[in-house]
């Protein structure tokens, strides 16, 4: 069983360029966790059910455990890691805290990345629309209702009953 | 195994609360006012004065006995060595009379932002230096001896360092001591397909793939006992040679006064069989361990367990060391509902394996792994007869029980009694009896899933309460509310009721629901239907008898105004590694945002049981409220020696400490007071077992300090054409005595209608003729995703629990269970039928809505044609 040999591959990840050593088959979630340490990424099911690898390419929810890290040469790639701008969270971060849809939050990065891509695409979707996009991504804690009410929260549709403005490093 | 029920003394009990049965039917009124009387003051030094005597915390006896200490009724606890006897102080519903400066407010979890950025550690985000990393050889086989196991060709494997089997950690373990029969590696037998076999650790994942297809082992095949009611009727082939009769893993037979007699008197009796399918947590982030066994001999395992303390213990006894060398660590944790409750095989094997090669070594399960790992709802057949007056009183509840149990024990013992003592409310009972018996098959293992044991008889009998209430032409509403049992009461059973809002619940999904607008008025096709349940706020006796605390907590304040918690608590997901801040700087005045909690970790933490039984915010937080209230004697006494008032006049909110006429300081000039006048600071706390239960064996098993309480409302819709229902939104209101943290408590009532929801419509796990699953995948094995899933509206009902923490009781479990006779009985509103075995599959429906031959609105036959005879037989 000998192993296939390794080949460099050019990841642009969260805008850092890194030059990374990956046989044929590694899959880019393998890549992006255990290569380049980006933990934020998960690992559900390894077979593209659950949507908990969800990482963006080029802008687009993509699930990085069915998906080769040689594909990912010549694109953007953004990881939970890089959802935040410096130490201000993105609104879908903040709204989902502030919401309680952060449970475990073992699912949430790839919840997280998925709304955040839907609110590029469309700033005010619908509750049906914010159930169509996020229905990719599996969630076993929440019921999915304080994440729906975040993701209406991030766009601006939705009140929080009362705003924690706890001071934290990442924050608005 | 069998044993007579203890009628003598269910009749003396009976007695007690037939008297009290007029009184409590009374107590319908709204639930009390908050009580704002000031706490007694508290001057216990700091210091473990609680530690009570140690009894054997580390030593599990060997001896399978029949009847275990754990089910030992509780007059005899005194003699024994369970309770001290020690009732854990009442926390007031508030903070020295003062309106709460956090609890009750929707503040963020302290480490949530840390999870929305990906910068919490999961146990799997851990990597060591020189780490090897395990994979763990399954058995293709539902019941076989183990001839042979044969490593030549796996140790000649490159990048293999070490092997593992079975006989190289020959005890066993178990997470209930009296019923221990796991091994970390089969020893001798395989029980289920996907029973553990031997281990391999190599340089990576992949090696470690390769290497386990490379041990030959070499399989004598036994018949598999794949259904329960073979396994039961089986007694030469046991499963167990060890067992005492047969596979039968325990049997519960208790009455409470003579059902027979009652349900012959009865007005109205339902009877009806019941099947609730088993189902599995499926918790996305699947099981992990480390061990690493260092130079000194000191091994530290990182586990995604929600029980550090049990692993704890466990790993002292496979692994024969000193408890002392052993450190749990339990990372963050991604979700977990029961199915990480049990000690699991890969934290013995990473661990042996770490002091085999000397170097770290990690076990990440597949998905596959996890279903075999299963630990789920156990499924349950059961014939279910309740019988009611003509005035619509709950005379009698009789019930039969037949669990598959699966391959092992596992939480066995107590579910064989939960699913029959956890019944017993929110109604009152007039005679109840269950016969539960729970088998092993050759499947994977059952366990604690959310609502653990007690979610399958209280779908049967809601349904059944249905059914004999509609033969009375009663509303569903009212016949619930008319038998609610009341507060500060006992059920038939013998257990303790305190505060109880379940009336307020029914009341709010009635009004939201706009049940009685609709009911009766949707048409053909669209139904309402409700249900009721209750649940324990933790166990009143841990899992192994003893003195010491359940939970504890320790602070130390900084000068610099930092307070640093130390608790044991596991969090899953719930909010436990927010709440000592929540609870300790409501007590001691400073701003929650400058707490640090330090969680589970079996070295730096105290002691605590574990999420499990939602027990986390009862114990944990009556043991933050002690070490906070001894933290604020010190504090108040030296600001007020300052100010030269009475520490009474002190006062502490947010960070800022205020006194009469003005007086203010900040929470970190109180602390450096303080500190000056008292030396270095620091305090405990501990949740200690009560003394609850009745006097029978058995007696004490469900005997909880709270119990919270729940209703249901559902709307279905079904399409009568393909049996295809949906529902269009399900209102739940539940009990949780005070809700700390409203956010949170919100998120654990959707949470737990979502998964209730998920059993009603689509999870299963189901396996062929051979044992083997059918889709041991999160694609295969169906669950709800944003699209399926109804809306949720969620209630928050709050009774003030005079015993709980700022009056709080459970959220986590309780809300779960009402939901699926909710839904059953709105089916039945809807279209007439009763949907009475899980999981509610549009098949089915329309089997049954074809075999009741019900008008179909929809569906009008096309008017008679003659068809020529030629086209007859297509």
């Amino acid at each position: 069983m000998a192993r296939p040999s390794k080949q460099l591959v050019r990841l642009d990840v969260n805008q850092d360029v890194h030059d990374v050593a990956v046989e044929p088959r590694t899959t880019l979630l393998e890549a992006i966790r255990y290569a380049l340490r980006l933990t934020g990424s998960k690992q559900g099911c390894d077979k593209g059910d659950c949507g908990a690898c969800t990482v963006l390419v080029d802008g687009r929810p993509v699930l990085s455990c069915i998906s080769l890290a040689v594909e990912g040469q010549g694109r953007k790639i953004t990881t939970i890691e890089g959802l935040a701008d410096g130490n201000h969270a993105h609104p879908v971060q903040d709204a989902f805290d502030v919401c309680g849809a952060l449970q475990c939050g073992f699912c949430q990065s790839g919840m997280m990345l998925s709304a955040a891509a839907l609110l590029e695409q469309n700033p005010r979707p619908s509750r049906d629309a914010i159930k169509e996009a996020l229905s990719g991504n599996l969630c076993r804690c929440t019921g999915y209702t304080q994440i729906l009410d975040a993701v209406e929260v991030a766009s601006g549709q939705r009140d929080v009953p009362e705003r924690d403005e706890r001071p934290t490093t990442v924050r608005r | 195994m069998k044993r007579p029920a203890p009628k003598k003394k269910a009749a003396k009990q009976k007695a007690a609360p037939v008297k009290k049965k007029a009184a409590a039917r009374k107590a319908t009124s709204a639930a009390p006012a908050i009580d704002v009387d000031p706490l007694p003051p508290i001057v216990t030094p700091t210091g473990r004065a609680n530690a009570g005597q140690a009894v054997a915390a580390f030593a599990s006896p060997e001896s399978a006995a029949v009847e275990t200490p754990l089910e030992a009724p509780v007059e005899a606890v005194g003699k024994k060595q369970i309770a001290s006897g020690a009732s854990p102080r009442p926390s007031a519903p508030s903070r020295r009379g003062k309106a709460p400066a956090v609890v009750g407010r929707r503040l963020r979890k302290l480490d949530s932002l840390l999870k929305a950025t990906g910068q919490a550690q999961y146990t799997d985000d851990i990597a060591l230096p020189r780490m090897l990393h395990c994979k763990i050889l399954r058995s293709p086989h539902a019941h076989a001896r183990i001839k042979r196991i044969d490593f030549t060709r796996c140790l000649q494997h490159p990048g293999v360092h070490a092997v593992l089997e079975g006989s190289e950690l020959p005890a066993k373990y178990g997470v209930i001591p009296w019923t221990q029969d796991e091994n970390a590696l089969a020893v001798d037998k395989v029980r289920f397909i996907g029973d553990e076999v031997a281990a391999v650790a190599a340089v990576d994942e992949l090696t470690a793939e390769e290497a386990i297809e490379l041990i030959d082992v070499e399989y004598e095949v036994l018949p598999a006992l794949v259904e329960p009611e073979a396994a039961l009727a089986e007694e030469a082939l046991k499963i167990h040679e060890q067992n005492k009769r047969g596979n039968i893993t325990k049997h519960v037979d208790l009455a409470f006064g003579d059902v027979q007699a009652a349900l012959g008197a009865s007005a109205a009796v339902a009877e009806q069989d019941f099947f609730y399918a088993g189902s599995t947590h499926a918790p996305i982030e699947p099981h992990c361990a480390i061990g690493h066994y260092d130079a000194e001999g000191n091994l530290t395992v990182w586990s995604s367990t929600q029980i550090a303390h049990y692993v704890h213990r466990e790993l002292a006894k496979v692994l024969q060391l000193d408890p002392a060398r052993i450190r749990v660590i339990q990372p963050f944790i991604g979700g977990a509902f029961g199915g990480k409750s049990d000690p699991f095989s890969l934290e013995f094997v990473v661990a042996k394996l770490s002091m085999k090669t000397g170097r770290p070594v990690k076990c990440l399960w597949t998905r596959e792994e996890v279903f075999w790992a299963h630990r789920g709802r156990h499924p349950m057949k059961m014939k279910f007869k309740v019988g009611l007056s003509k005035e619509g009183r709950i005379e009698a509840v009789d019930s039969k029980i037949l669990i598959d149990g699966g391959a092992y024990s596992s939480f066995g013992l107590v579910t064989a009694y939960y699913s029959g003592q956890l019944l017993t409310g929110p109604y009152q009972f007039g005679t109840y009896h269950f016969d539960s018996t729970r088998v092993f098959t050759n499947k994977p293992p059952c366990g604690p899933k959310r609502g653990h044991g007690s979610v399958q008889p209280r779908f049967a009998f809601e349904v059944a309460l249905d059914m004999a209430a509609e033969k009375l032409g009663l509303d569903p509403i009212e016949v619930r509310r008319k038998n609610f049992i009341g507060e500060q009461t006992k059920t038939v059973n013998g257990q303790t009721i305190t505060s109880n809002g379940f009336l307020q619940c029914l009341e709010a999904v009635e009004r939201a629901s706009g049940w009685r607008e609709k009911k009766g008025k949707l048409g053909f096709g669209r139904g309402l239907g409700v249900a009721g349940s209750m649940y324990i706020s933790g166990t009143a006796y841990p899992i192994y008898p003893n003195e010491m605390p359940q939970s504890g907590i320790q602070v130390k304040l900084d000068r610099s105004g930092k307070v640093t918690i130390y608790s044991g608590g596991s969090d899953i997901g719930q909010g436990t590694n927010s709440l000592p801040a929540f609870l300790i700087s409501e007590e001691i005045g400073c701003d929650p945002r400058d707490c640090t909690v330090v969680v589970s970790d079996t070295d730096l933490t105290p002691v605590d049981l574990g999420a499990y039984s939602s027990r986390g915010t009862f114990m944990i937080g009556l043991a933050c409220v002690e070490a906070g209230q001894r933290l604020w004697v010190q504090l108040a006494q030296a600001v007020a020696e300052k100010w030269k008032v009475s520490p009474a006049a002190i006062e502490g909110r947010l960070g800022t400490i205020t006194g009469p006429g003005g007086l203010s300081m900040t929470f970190r000039e109180a602390v450096q007071l303080a500190e000056a006048k008292f030396g270095t600071l620091g305090a405990t706390g501990s949740y200690r077992t009560q003394k609850l239960g009745a006097d029978y064996r058995g007696g004490t098993i469900g005997a909880s300090p709270a119990y919270s309480f729940t209703a249901h409302v559902a709307e279905v819709n079904v399409d009568v054409e393909t049996g295809v229902w949906k529902v269009e939104n399900i209102w739940a209101a539940h009990d949780c005595g005070r809700a700390i943290n409203p956010t949170l408590v919100q998120g654990q009532i959707e949470g737990s209608v979502y998964m209730g929801f998920a059993e009603a419509a689509m999870e299963e796990m189901t396996y062929l003729p051979s044992g083997l699953h059918r889709g041991p995948s999160l694609l295969d094995y169906r669950i709800p995703t944003t699209l399926d899933t109804p809306e949720i509206s969620s209630h928050i009902v709050e009774s003030v629990d005079p015993t709980g923490p700022f009056g709080a009781k459970e959220a986590g479990e309780g809300p779960l269970h009402a939901a699926i006779p909710a839904i059953s009985n709105a089916i039945y509103d809807a279209v007439g039928v009763r949907l009475t075995e899980l999981p509610f599959h549009p098949s089915k429906l329309l089997a049954l809505l074809k075999q009741k031959q019900t008008p179909v609105a929809t569906h009008v036959d096309p008017p008679a044609i003659s068809v020529p005879s030629t086209y007859e037989r297509r």
